[in-house]
């Protein structure tokens, strides 16, 4: 319950403001990141978008191929562009998700915490990711939807946390019905989005790109080559 | 599609039809094959199956080549078998898409997850209880199976529940194919069951409504070519050939919906028993200005724009790009308003999808651009490219469509149109006239054209769900009546129980009105001459006389306008 938070914490403790003397010249384009909303179908990823750009909920029928919103926001004196790639679920529309998340800065592996089988799923679709990006292309936070049915809940947050620390990634839970945390996430991601990019941005100026790795929190575990086991 | 049905008689026998009356107490058995038992009696086509020749409905697509070799054998295998269809089928839907070089496997997944694939649902229809009493009172029951009998969609009640009714349902085509024929359909006392066999695919129809065979061929083949403008054909075709026991649901898990929507509709509108699209009728300046709009907001490798308001057409736009034969099947288009329909949507957003359009091309994806341009989501712009990339030039187009509508106020001239929902009978001023269907078939360049028809507002005494039905039953029975491929009819003068109804066909259009039961013959014909009267007086509005289209190509159907004599309608009685 706690780890939205915590996260939030940890990335708004660290960043924002070491962010704005180091790149103040972070013009308007650099600020433009495309977010991609990845998992199985009726985990809530629609609702998260929905909750977050319109704030409100409601009952969605499933989404077709991909839905594309725009959302700006604010962190202090920046403002930060999301491109958000709501993706559909169904698994015949999975031939076409690369078309989705090719290019994206940032990844949501939304996963319903009352369904086991979305959050392996959810793993499935990291082995995806990790295919397509490098590790410091890319910043992907798990999320565990429908905390507001907790009472069901078949995903443990050990489990989930210790899925996501093996894997350096972010982890949080959230609720797009109750509004939990879901304005939480994304702040949370247009942070790290930045730090990844003024990171990008030092590395253009630093000699050996591949040495010096973005490491967002955690120690520098590499990746495992396959998540599954 | 109906326009090019060969089964009208080619010449203009204007006189009396010999069976213009229709003697409402006659039974339509198309078939000789009523039988009263319970055990079905099959009834077969004698002909010989050829390849193509299968289908007689309109809608027929070559190539559903007679696959004997399905054994029932399988059927029983499937169940061991399930654990090895599931796990490799991931493969064989990532594959689909020749680009997808990675397969991602799942078996790291724990062993409960094959039956967590199908998910909770609310309760609906699919939770029914499929051995009560209720589940088989349904009107009308649509099943998907496959070739391997395994179940893929039921309209009512769960798949699952019903596999052995689909089993028998495909003992039933195997055991005709293997005498080198095909099932077509079974007739008893109160239901009529239609079998459509596409490619790996059997769908079936259990129907108790008044509707002909052929009619009921053309909604199987409507769910078929829904699941078509999801997948592909070539897709479905290649998935079977690896795997022939494959569980479809896979790919079809929240498609159901859609599925449903569909059938549902095709009850309820009349779009789909017409083949044709019902216009927003819209003073013709206003519709030929946005159809410029959309001219000009073009990208390359866009093939289509399509305006629509609350599923009625306000406008389309076929791009050069197009060769000059193909235009947009009114079929494709209402399976892509169907699936707009059934998928979530809010204002904001810009939904970007690969579509099938199967009438068009059953075997390749188009990539459609969709966005609501109001806040109620009423006004819907559809752009269809052929480059999957494309998103953004796309969406910029659509930015510059909304920017050229604000400017003009184009919107809330739109809106102000779709304030009152369609159009009142009234308007016509004809008091015995309840209800009526007009398709045009002089519409100048028809053959490029979308078939296009109008029909005011239902009010009056089919307000209530069974009403309706029990009047597009009748309308149904007109219809076949008046393509049927045995005796098809022009003119029919049907004196229902609850109203009299008149449906004609000339080479100008295809009608269908109710009045009320007191109406007299002469009294019909006399209403008739002024509704025809008022379409032509109101048809710029009510139909897209002159698409925008080809801004290369000079409008060669511009000069046909001329020679349509409002004499020849009118006349036309004469006989009567």
């Amino acid at each position: 319950m706690g780890n939205g938070q915590e996260m939030a914490q940890r990335t708004t403790g660290n960043k924002e403001v070491s962010f704005l003397q180091d790149a103040p010249g972070s013009k308007e384009f650099s600020c433009v990141f495309k977010v991609v909303l990845l998992g199985s179908s009726s985990v809530g990823k629609t609702s998260l978008a929905y909750r977050y750009v319109k704030k409100d909920f409601q009952d969605s029928l499933p989404t077709v191929g991909c839905s594309f919103f725009n959302q700006c926001v604010t962190l202090d004196a920046t403002t930060v562009k999301l491109e958000i790639w709501d993706t559909a679920g169904q698994e015949k529309y999975h031939s076409v998700c690369h078309l989705y998340y090719r290019g994206a800065n940032a990844a949501l592996l939304v996963y319903d915490i009352t369904r086991k089988e979305s959050f392996e799923k959810a793993k499935v679709w990291l082995s995806e990711l990790e295919k397509e990006f490098l590790q410091n292309e890319i910043v992907i936070i798990l999320v565990g939807n429908k905390l507001d049915l907790s009472e069901e809940r078949e995903v443990t947050i050990e489990e989930a946390k210790e899925f996501a620390k093996t894997n350096c990634i972010l982890y949080t839970e959230t609720s797009a019905k109750s509004d939990y945390q879901v304005t939480e996430l994304f702040v949370t991601l247009a942070h790290e989005l930045l730090e990844l990019e003024q990171q990008k941005e030092k590395l253009r100026h630093t000699t050996h790109w591949k040495k010096s790795r973005v490491d967002l929190q955690e120690t520098a575990s590499r990746r495992m080559k396959c998540c599954q086991k | 599609m109906e326009a090019e049905d060969p089964g009208l008689p080619p010449k203009g026998g204007m006189d009396l039809p010999q069976d213009g009356v229709d003697l409402p107490e006659q039974k339509i058995s198309p078939g000789s094959m009523d039988t009263g038992e319970d055990e079905p009696s099959v009834a077969l086509d004698e002909q010989v199956e050829l390849p193509g020749a299968q289908n007689n409905g309109p809608l027929s697509v070559a190539g559903g080549k007679g696959d004997v070799q399905e054994e029932l054998t399988e059927t029983r295998e499937e169940s061991s078998e399930k654990d090895l269809s599931d796990s490799a089928s991931t493969d064989n839907t990532l594959e689909d898409s020749s680009e997808f070089s990675r397969p991602m496997v799942m078996d790291g997944g724990p062993p409960g997850e094959e039956e967590v694939a199908v998910q909770p649902r609310p309760p609906t229809h699919r939770d029914e209880d499929v051995t009560a009493e209720s589940w088989r009172a349904h009107r009308k029951h649509i099943f998907v199976l496959s070739e391997a009998g395994k179940p893929i969609y039921s309209r009512y009640g769960n798949e699952e529940a019903l596999s052995s009714t689909m089993g028998v349902m495909m003992a039933l085509v195997s055991f005709i194919q293997s005498g080198d024929n095909s099932i077509r359909s079974i007739y008893s006392d109160d239901r009529k069951l239609v079998f459509v066999q596409q490619g790996p695919l059997v769908l079936v129809s259990v129907s108790s409504t008044l509707q002909s065979e052929q009619q009921l061929r053309q909604e199987l083949l409507y769910v078929y070519y829904q699941i078509i403008s999801m997948l592909t054909q070539a897709s479905i075709t290649r998935i079977f050939e690896r795997k022939k026991n494959y569980d479809l649901r896979r790919l079809l898990t929240g498609s159901e919906k859609i599925l449903d929507r569909l059938l549902n509709l095709v009850e309820s509108d009349p779009c789909f028993l017409l083949g044709a699209v019902r216009c927003l009728p819209l003073q013709p300046a206003l519709r030929d200005s946005l159809g410029s709009l959309l001219q000009k907001a073009i990208t390359p490798n866009l093939v289509f724009s399509i305006l629509v308001a609350r599923s009625q057409l306000v406008t389309t736009v076929q791009e050069k790009t197009v060769i000059d034969d193909c235009r947009l099947e009114p079929t494709d288009l209402h399976l892509l308003l169907n699936l707009i329909g059934a998928t979530s949507a809010f204002q904001t957003g810009e939904i970007w999808t690969p579509i099938c359009l199967p009438r068009f091309n059953p075997d390749c994806y188009f990539y459609a651009y969709i966005s609501y341009l109001d806040a109620d989501c009423t006004v819907c712009l559809i752009l269809l490219s052929t480059d999957k990339e494309s998103f953004y030039s796309v969406s910029d187009c659509k930015k510059r469509i909304e920017e050229g509508m604000r400017t003009q106020s184009y919107l809330q001239a739109l809106s102000s149109g779709l304030k009152s929902p369609s159009y009142s009978v009234a308007m016509v001023g004809a008091p015995d006239l309840r209800h009526f269907m007009y398709k045009p078939l002089d519409i100048p360049d028809n053959y490029r054209q979308l078939p296009q028809f109008t029909s005011p507002e239902l009010e009056g005494p089919y307000c209530s769900e069974s009403e309706r039905h029990r009047l597009f039953d009748l309308y149904h029975y007109l219809h076949s009546r008046i393509h049927s491929t045995a005796r098809p009819l022009r003119l029919i003068y049907h004196v229902a129980e609850k109203e009299t109804l008149l449906a004609w066909v000339t080479s100008k259009f295809e009608l269908y009105t109710c009045f009320s039961p007191l109406v007299t013959k002469a009294g019909a014909i006399n209403v008739l001459t002024k509704l025809l009267r008022w379409i032509k007086k109101e048809e710029d509005r009510l139909f897209i006389r002159y698409p925008p289209k080809y801004s290369t190509t000079p409008n060669p159907g511009k000069g046909s306008k001329g020679p349509r004599t409002e004499g020849a309608e009118n006349g036309f009685f004469g006989g009567l």
